[in-house]
């Protein structure tokens, strides 16, 4: 390894009292190379963050680092004077965060903010930075860049306003860049244009670059080097290939197999007896029509029609806007379609009136995808199962005795009923929304992303229960998603939506070895890693 | 185009709203316990039996409401407020010559209190935490508890009556005679209190909410990135806090303008300055509903424009309303 | 949550000045058996000049302490009165325009702006004055001008809690849309309005005084805001009759802002917090 261009010695930061351990980070040492990409690997509280944080400088307050150094062209940075540190920000050292839409400011054209980096640092005349700008813009492959530099945030997409922050990253050739989970928030497809963007500008500048992350798809497809981190502390760090191909720390092992990779299951035998079926679904959502605004129309799902088997997993997948959150919801009737019908059990669940619905409701259940907005804080959880049995008619006293019966088979145990949301994690609230659409003996349960919000390797408990439930009572589940990855691990069949039509449908070995569609194969392309699991696993 | 059919829809909505205001007053003045001829001419004594029968007649009060209200509200349309037995004199026209009054007190207090407010709110925002910060806020708190009539009492009683600075009763020198600019320093001087006391309860609002917004932007992750760029505490607070922090508060001052006008009437009372809030106090004692409903419909009407005014504002500060993407 | 609210200096402060007010309000017959508006002495007597009349006496020698109290009755009655029926007018309208969206909404809120485009202290003066002060009538008029901004607060709450999962959880269980808003929404937006409710009794009290003082409140009873305008005429020679009855306002109502920040910062812990870091 080449002089590293930053080396961190034995940084602990310390938390505020009252927290719920005294240290964010604890000891870590790490280095960086010229023209590196190192990427900082963790679920959600491994500090992965507040490292990057520390270096720029912008810990929150109450955070602080109590020991070791970084030290960076000479300097200990994370002992300078503050306004030292200001200067090293955005010159030296650039960062680019996770969330594009709220990180730019909404009311500043696009061209202004990137500007605004030179202006910071006292670069050039006024049309200096307006031309550097507006090179910058092309250089991150932007299209239309004279519309852009004039643009608002709001006016462009999220891949967009990432390209935007990683242009004002780039405006005074920084020796490292800190890239914060920086395409989380973007679909597959984007997420793997961003990846390939943040290559060539590394290969272009020679920067380099500390990337956090929780996915090690994305690790496979950019890191020259892997730290893992696991509440505050590394416990696992070496050459990509080697992490990813050999782990050694018995956690990397645990999150590495948690990850869905491309390890398709055997195929199971199925019924033919229709759970679910669609017929020529549309729902066309129209926007504007004010007094002189033309009316837009989009047709979120376009003439779909799909059929669910009883006993069998149907994943739905997508894109952001691909219409299938959409098709899930009217399948549950939260949403009334504009045409076509929605058969469960022979009930047109899309005709009924909302009378007869309330009757018919039982029959189709939803898993959530928000954990934590998917159950009334002010609600115990036993009202929260029980509220829909007891409107159909079952007697309170058996609603509840099947409610505490469910909580046992979802692993929580009977005394979780008496407890109130906020007592529970992320994973174990979503044990409860599935026992929740349990208690109604539905004949399909719609699980709407319902696994998206979690970390792998809760994710992956959630999975074994889902997958341990489907054997046991012979559970008919549209399971949307839009990970490839977790679609493969418990699925039966995929059908693949964009743009609200249905490309392409067919057995999770026939999606993934033999897709037909070259939008199927775009997606699977796209998804991080690809590559590696199929070296890794797929061929195993 | 855009921004100008804005102003169209808002003026009609403005419209509609005083059009639905002079209902309600109409049926408020027939709500009026008694004869609504004996109320019209006001408990002014004044009125014998063959006047209230003229009034009847004039009035059509003989005839079905509907035709009353439809009369009433044309007769509004066309500025006619009605009359005023009690001064002798229509309403329209005693409220035009007390309007300039009220329009100058109202607009320096709205000024005074949303400069001020704001800079005070940022000045705390940006020391919080700090002494001067608990100071400024515990200020602020006091006077938003403190009523209007009371502080400016207190100011008279102070300013006015024991340290003899500033006048501390109506609008200029009563036969001092001045013209020009004497004149307009004259009235300049009576201003001081009367605005200052109305101002300063909506300064502690304002400067509240500037406070809270400033705070609460600065968590925002693109303050982050800011930061991240290499800019200043100070660069940062200016260019991207301030900005985004300030459009609630425009949003509330259109609001509290509606309050502004209405504490103007209490103001106005303390220090007998000559507006329209002054004309409803007095007309209060006469029960002159008339006058008082006159008041009132030119009183909304002013808020509609205050409102109007925040509105092309907030237009203005942001950018995202009225493009499309 | 009570353990962050009285950890709170402020809203202790206030909670004492309140408890305060509220045994003076409650104790005044017991304590002036005679009531408000007998003449006890010779006018115009100073605070702390004669024995047993501790705040002097007011222009026509009536016991300024026990106007006081007996103005305390009036504040607290009509403050919490007129907020109470302010609540009952603004969350069902709120509720139901944010939960029931469309045409309920835009008709609901056209409403409540309208209403709030009228200058509500100039609305108050003309209801009062047109039904004649009462404390009837000043109640109701305080609470016809106050209840907009409790209409649009509830809406954006039961908006926001609407789009939350659990109602669409609720939803598939078969819940009636009655049901869902009274047992599941409503209860998750209780915080803001009990905060909001504390605020408006303040703004109640500042309301009616000025009406008092305008020389529109109830003939019948004593308060704080008709004392203050009684004695406007002779504040150069006797400043402290005015003086007095508004230092009362500013501490009862100084001391209802204090409990709602409080409490604001006990029910809100995440606003709070993101307020004070």
């Amino acid at each position: 390894m080449s002089d590293p261009v930053l080396s961190v010695e034995d940084l602990t930061i310390g938390l505020p009292e009252g927290a719920d351990r005294a240290h964010a980070v604890e000891d870590v040492s790490l280095a960086l190379a010229k023209g590196e990409i190192l990427c900082v690997v963790g679920e959600s509280g491994s500090g992965k963050s507040m490292t990057a944080n520390a270096l720029m400088g912008l810990l929150p307050p109450g955070v602080t680092v109590r020991t070791g150094r970084a030290m960076f062209e000479g300097r200990d940075i994370l002992s300078l004077p503050e306004p030292q540190k200001q200067a090293m920000r955005g010159e030296r050292i650039a960062m680019i965060f996770q969330e594009p839409m709220t990180a730019l400011n909404p009311l500043m054209r696009i061209g202004e903010q990137i500007a605004e980096v030179y202006a910071a640092h006292d670069r050039y005349s006024t049309s200096e930075r307006k031309k550097r700008a507006l090179d910058l813009i092309r250089e991150v492959g932007l299209p239309d860049p004279e519309k852009i530099v004039r643009a608002y945030p709001f006016q462009l997409s999220g891949g967009q306003r990432q390209r935007a922050m990683i242009a004002m990253a780039l405006a005074l050739e920084p020796t490292i860049l800190i890239a914060d989970e920086p395409t989380t928030a973007l679909d597959v497809t984007t997420q793997a244009q961003i990846l390939r963007l943040i290559l060539d500008l590394r290969d272009r500048h020679g920067m380099a670059v500390m990337f956090i992350t929780h996915d090690f798809g994305v690790v496979a497809e950019i890191a020259d080097q892997v730290i893992v981190m696991r509440e505050g502390q590394i416990v696992e760090r070496g050459a990509a290939a080697t992490v990813l191909g050999a782990p050694e720390h018995p956690y990397t092992r645990r999150l590495l197999d948690a990850i869905p990779t491309g390890r398709l299951p055997e195929a199971r035998q199925l019924g033919t007896v229709p759970a679910l079926e669609i017929k020529d679904l549309r729902k066309v959502y129209r926007t504007g029509g004010g007094f002189f605004k033309p009316v837009r129309e989009v047709r979120a799902v376009d003439d779909v029609s799909l059929t669910v088997a009883r006993g069998e997993v149907l994943g739905l997948v997508g894109e952001s806007g691909s219409g299938k959150s959409t098709l899930g919801r009217a399948a549950v009737r939260l949403i009334t379609p504009d045409a076509g019908q929605v058969l469960v059990g022979g009930t047109d669940i899309a005709a009924l009136s909302e009378e007869e619905l309330r009757k018919e409701r039982h029959k189709v259940q939803m898993v959530f995808q928000d954990p934590y907005a998917s159950l009334n804080p002010r609600q115990r959880i036993i009202g929260a199962i029980t509220d829909g049995p007891i409107t159909r008619g079952v007697p309170r006293k058996e609603a509840e005795a099947r409610a505490r019966e469910l909580l046992e088979i979802v692993g929580l145990g009977a005394d979780a009923a008496t407890r109130f949301p906020h007592e529970f994690s992320g994973g174990q609230r979503q044990r409860i929304g599935i026992a929740r659409a349990l208690a109604m003996d539905p004949e399909l349960i719609v699980a709407d992303e319902a696994v998206s919000a979690l970390d792998v390797s809760i994710q992956a408990q959630v999975l074994d229960l889902l997958r341990d439930l489907r054997q046991r009572m012979e559970l008919s589940i549209l399971f949307i998603t839009h990970d490839l990855r977790v679609a493969a691990q418990l699925c039966d069949r995929i059908a693949v939506m964009q743009k609200g039509k249905l490309v392409e449908i067919g057995t999770v070995h026939e999606i993934f070895q033999s897709p037909q569609k070259e939008y199927t194969r775009q997606l699977l392309a796209a998804v991080p890693g690809a590559e590696w699991n199929r070296e890794g696993s797929l061929t195993a | 185009m855009q921004v100008l059919t804005a102003i169209v829809g808002r003026l009609v909505k403005a419209f509609l709203t005083l059009l639905a205001i002079a209902i309600l007053n109409f049926f408020l003045l027939h709500a009026a316990p008694g004869d609504p001829a004996v109320v019209l001419a006001g408990e002014a004594g004044a009125a014998d039996e063959q006047m209230i029968e003229q009034l009847r007649e004039r009035f059509g009060l003989d005839q079905p409401l509907y035709v009353q209200l439809g009369k009433y509200v044309w007769g509004i349309l066309q500025f006619d407020l009605g009359y005023s037995f009690r001064q002798g004199a229509p309403v329209s026209e005693l409220i035009a010559d007390r309007l300039p009054a009220t329009l100058l007190l109202t607009m320096t207090a709205f000024g005074i209190s949303l400069v001020c407010g704001i800079a005070v709110g940022v000045a705390a925002a940006a020391r919080v935490g700090k002494p001067s910060d608990t100071i400024l806020t515990t200020l602020a708190l006091l006077f938003y508890a403190t009523p209007l009539y009371w502080l400016a009492l207190m100011a008279v009683l102070v300013f006015s009556v024991w340290l003899g600075w500033l006048p501390g009763f109506g609008y200029e020198t009563v036969g001092a005679n001045y013209t020009g600019l004497e004149r307009m320093l004259d009235i300049l001087k009576h201003l001081i209190l009367p605005a200052l006391t109305l101002g300063l309860f909506f300064m502690s609002v304002y400067m509240r909410m500037t406070r809270a917004s400033m705070l609460e932007v600065s968590q925002l992750d693109f303050v982050k990135t800011a930061k991240a760029k290499g800019l200043s505490g100070p660069a940062i607070r200016r260019r991207h806090i301030l900005r985004n922090a300030i459009l609630p508060v425009v949003t509330l001052a259109g609001l509290q303008a509606g309050q502004l006008v209405g504490g103007a009437v209490l103001t106005e009372t303390v220090f007998a300055w000559p507006g329209i809030g002054r004309l409803m106090f007095e007309s209060l004692a006469a029960r002159d509903y008339n006058t008082i409903l006159g008041v009132f419909i030119v009183s909304a009407a002013m808020v509609i424009f205050f409102n109007i005014v925040t509105d092309l504002v907030y237009r203005i500060v942001d950018p995202r309303i009225g493009a499309t993407a | 949550m009570w353990k962050r609210f009285f950890s709170n200096i402020g809203a202790l402060i206030g909670v004492a000045i309140l408890v305060t007010v509220i045994a003076v309000a409650l104790l005044a017959p017991v304590i002036y058996p005679q009531g408000p508006w007998q003449m006890v002495q010779r006018p115009f007597l100073p605070p702390f000049t004669v024995d047993g009349l501790p705040l002097g006496t007011d222009t026509l020698g009536r016991d300024v302490a026990a106007q006081l109290a007996y103005g305390a009755r009036v504040s607290l009655l009509v403050g919490l009165v007129s907020t109470i029926v302010a609540l009952l007018i603004g969350v069902p309208l709120g509720a139901a325009a944010g939960f029931y969206g469309n045409m309920v909404d835009e008709g609901a809120m056209r409403f409540t702006e309208f209403f709030q485009t009228i200058p509500n202290f100039a609305l108050a003066i003309v209801l009062v004055a047109i039904f004649q002060p009462s404390l009837a009538s000043i109640t109701l008029a305080i609470a016809i001008v106050s209840w907009p901004p409790v209409a649009r607060l509830v809406r954006a709450e039961v908006m926001s809690v609407r789009k939350r999962e659990f109602v669409d959880a609720a939803r598939v269980a078969g819940l009636t849309p009655r049901r869902i808003l009274i047992a599941q929404v409503l209860p998750n937006t209780v915080s803001p309005i009990i905060v909001m409710a504390s605020l408006m009794v303040a703004t109640a009290i500042l309301l009616e005084s000025s009406l008092s003082f305008l020389g529109l409140g109830d003939p019948n009873a004593m308060s704080w805001g008709y004392m203050i305008g009684a004695a406007r005429t002779v504040i150069r020679s006797a400043w402290w009759l005015s003086f007095i009855p508004g230092v009362a306002i500013v501490v009862t109502v100084l001391a209802l802002n204090l409990i709602g920040e409080g409490l604001n910062d006990a029910l809100n812990p995440h606003l709070a917090r993101k307020a004070r870091a």
